[in-house]
């Protein structure tokens, strides 16, 4: 386990140091990052003095280099728009985010799991039919336009909840249901596809024969193991969602910070843009890392091989 | 000198159907791979003919005429000449909606190609080679799945600034990894089969044994990959234009459709309906294509 251990936490460690480099050279695709950050109409001597300011005149890989130390201490750069430390911008828009993110996995896993267990309880039958159609719907709606329809019906027609702000638990019903309906497909498939093979494993013969109550077999010994899988989906998902809820946001107007990178995209406040993909990547990469070492508990076959 | 051939099966009577025919019967027996096949078709000839068919032209702006309602609503001012209404502009909202066809079925493919590309090249390799190979596109997979695709799309193109190309370049060079990892197990299946061991053994080149000993052999994943891909492109393609950063106006992407009618929500609500339901029956009859094709070409997967 040791040795796994330290195995994964190698490649997550050199996973973020890649990242890292390419959310630095980010900067570099507009070509002179002096000139865009001096903006339009700046003269050749206000280019000059960002350069110097910011050191673009200094060789890249010291740049990179003093670049990561400050990011390391946790000084990820300063907005020039909003005259303030990236950082802690960052950190005071977080919260909502998780928030956000947390209450889709929680719909997305309410919804998924039973229709999943239902499925694999009967394959093949109308409601896993059913189940398998909402999937196969589910992953071709694009996201934005759920959200638009969800607010056309229930924020316009009935007006039962509110659209935009994060005022009150309302407000996050619609966000929640339109950046976790994506997910349900593939936790619903995957929830299946588990079930149908612990349910046909000899373990639930065995129970069955005991005569256990079903339910009693359904939940503590099948959903158990069908589930171990979902979980490590699960903890990736969550940081995919993360990266989409800038769509999410945006619409809603929730002050996460998927919002503040499109407010940042849009103003071209490249150290914010930098810094929030950064962050998020980081995020990723230690949700997939603590994922992997939740699995190799459960399920001793990894930690071997 | 002939050999009747033909009679042969026929004499014979109960012979099995060959394998082009149960490949036929198991194609229109399959309720998705028709849909999925129908749906597609005919949005590909609406994009196609946009043209010949459309009721006007998807740029000609008639202020006079803007925002009439299409032809099912009750409003007097619903009219033959516009069957799906027009915009806020007062353009012809069918025209733009067949021209938008245009824009996404081009992004989806290009994109699609492009990580393709990428992405079976990196798998292939990593597949077939294993060891040192194996771990570094492994490690080039794991990178770029820790970098979220949308943000790093809306930054990289708000950067380098927003064109069809641009788009469809950022969007291929992201979404590679799941061709990489699907061709790389793949690869690593067909890799252990004899076939492989006996072209290496007459001493066959290793492009060679790869182009003509793998690839046929895993071009139905590759298949089933590329529907799933262009779909993810095509809604990734109107995610950015919705938010301004993908196609550009004038131009006539679903995307950016329903992204100029987001502030006529409340009194126009079929200016976001329309060009919804268009993305969603693409983006559905692509992946419907691509489940058919994976259960025809591999029956006894299915579940």
């Amino acid at each position: 386990m040791l040795y796994y251990t330290l195995k994964r936490l190698g490649v997550a460690v050199l996973v973020a140091i890649t990242v890292s480099v390419l959310s630095f050279s980010m900067i570099y695709l507009s070509g002179d990052p002096a000139v865009a950050l001096a903006g339009e109409g700046a003269s050749n001597e206000d280019i000059e003095n960002v350069r110097r300011v910011y050191g673009f005149d200094r060789p890249i890989i010291l740049q990179y280099g003093s670049w990561l130390v400050q990011a390391l201490q946790g000084n990820l750069g300063h907005s020039n728009y909003l005259k303030a430390p990236v950082a802690s911008v960052i950190f005071e828009r977080l919260p909502t985010t998780m928030l956000l993110g947390a209450c889709s996995l929680a719909f997305a896993l309410l919804l998924a799991i039973p229709l999943g267990v239902v499925a694999a309880i009967r394959p093949n039958s109308i409601i896993d039919r059913i189940a398998l159609s909402i999937a196969v719907v589910g992953q071709a709606m694009p996201s934005f336009w759920f959200a638009l329809t969800l607010i056309l019906w229930f924020g316009i027609t009935w007006r039962l909840l509110p659209i935009t702000g994060t005022d009150s638990w309302k407000n996050f019903i619609m966000p929640s249901m339109a950046l976790g309906y994506y997910l349900t497909p593939a936790v619903m498939r995957l929830t299946r596809a588990g079930m149908l093979e612990v349910l046909s494993s000899d373990y639930i013969r065995t129970a069955r024969a005991k005569g256990l109550r079903p339910m009693t077999v359904l939940f503590k010994h099948a959903l158990r193991n069908a589930i171990i899988p979902v979980v490590s989906l699960a903890a990736v998902q969550f940081g995919f969602m993360l990266g989409g809820s800038i769509v999410i946001e945006t619409i809603f107007a929730i002050n996460g910070l998927g919002y503040l990178a499109w407010e940042s995209i849009q103003r071209a406040d490249l150290p914010m843009m930098q810094a929030i993909v950064l962050v998020l990547s980081i995020f990723y990469i230690l949700l997939t890392f603590l994922a992997d070492m939740l699995n190799a508990f459960l399920d001793p076959r990894i930690r071997v091989a | 000198m002939t050999i009747d051939t033909a009679k042969a099966p026929a004499e014979t009577g109960h012979q099995e159907p060959s394998p082009g025919t149960m490949m036929r019967k198991r194609v229109f027996s399959h309720w998705g791979f028709m849909i999925g096949a129908f749906v597609l078709i005919a949005i590909f000839l609406m994009a196609l003919l946009a043209p010949y068919i459309s009721p006007g032209d998807p740029f000609d702006q008639v202020l006079s005429r803007k925002l009439i309602p299409p032809i099912w609503s009750d409003s007097v001012k619903a009219t033959w000449d516009h069957p799906l209404g027009t915009d806020h502009l007062g353009r012809d909202y069918m025209t733009r909606l067949f021209y938008g066809a245009r824009i996404s079925l081009l992004i989806g493919f290009g994109a699609m190609l492009i990580s393709g590309i990428i992405g079976t090249t990196l798998g292939v390799l990593a597949g077939y080679y294993g060891g040192r190979v194996d771990m570094v596109v492994n490690f080039i997979i794991t990178t770029r799945l820790s970098m979220p695709v949308v943000l790093v799309a809306l930054a990289v193109v708000s950067i380098v600034g927003s064109s069809l190309t641009v788009v469809v370049w950022v969007l291929g060079l992201l979404i590679w990894d799941r061709f990489a990892v699907v061709m790389r197990s793949a690869t690593q299946q067909v890799r252990a089969l004899d076939f492989v061991t006996s072209a290496q053994a007459l001493g066959c080149s290793t492009p060679r044994i790869l182009l003509t000993e793998v690839m046929p052999n895993i071009t139905n994943h590759l298949i089933v990959i590329a529907t799933l891909e262009m779909a993810h492109a095509i809604l990734l393609e109107a995610a950015l234009s919705f938010l301004g950063l993908g196609v550009q106006p004038p131009e006539p992407s679903w995307g950016l459709m329903i992204s100029e009618a987001k502030g006529m929500i409340f009194f126009d609500p079929w200016l976001i309906t329309i060009p919804g339901l268009a993305l969603f029956a693409l983006v559905l009859s692509i992946n419907l294509l691509g489940d058919g094709i994976r259960d025809v070409t591999a029956p006894e997967n299915r579940n």
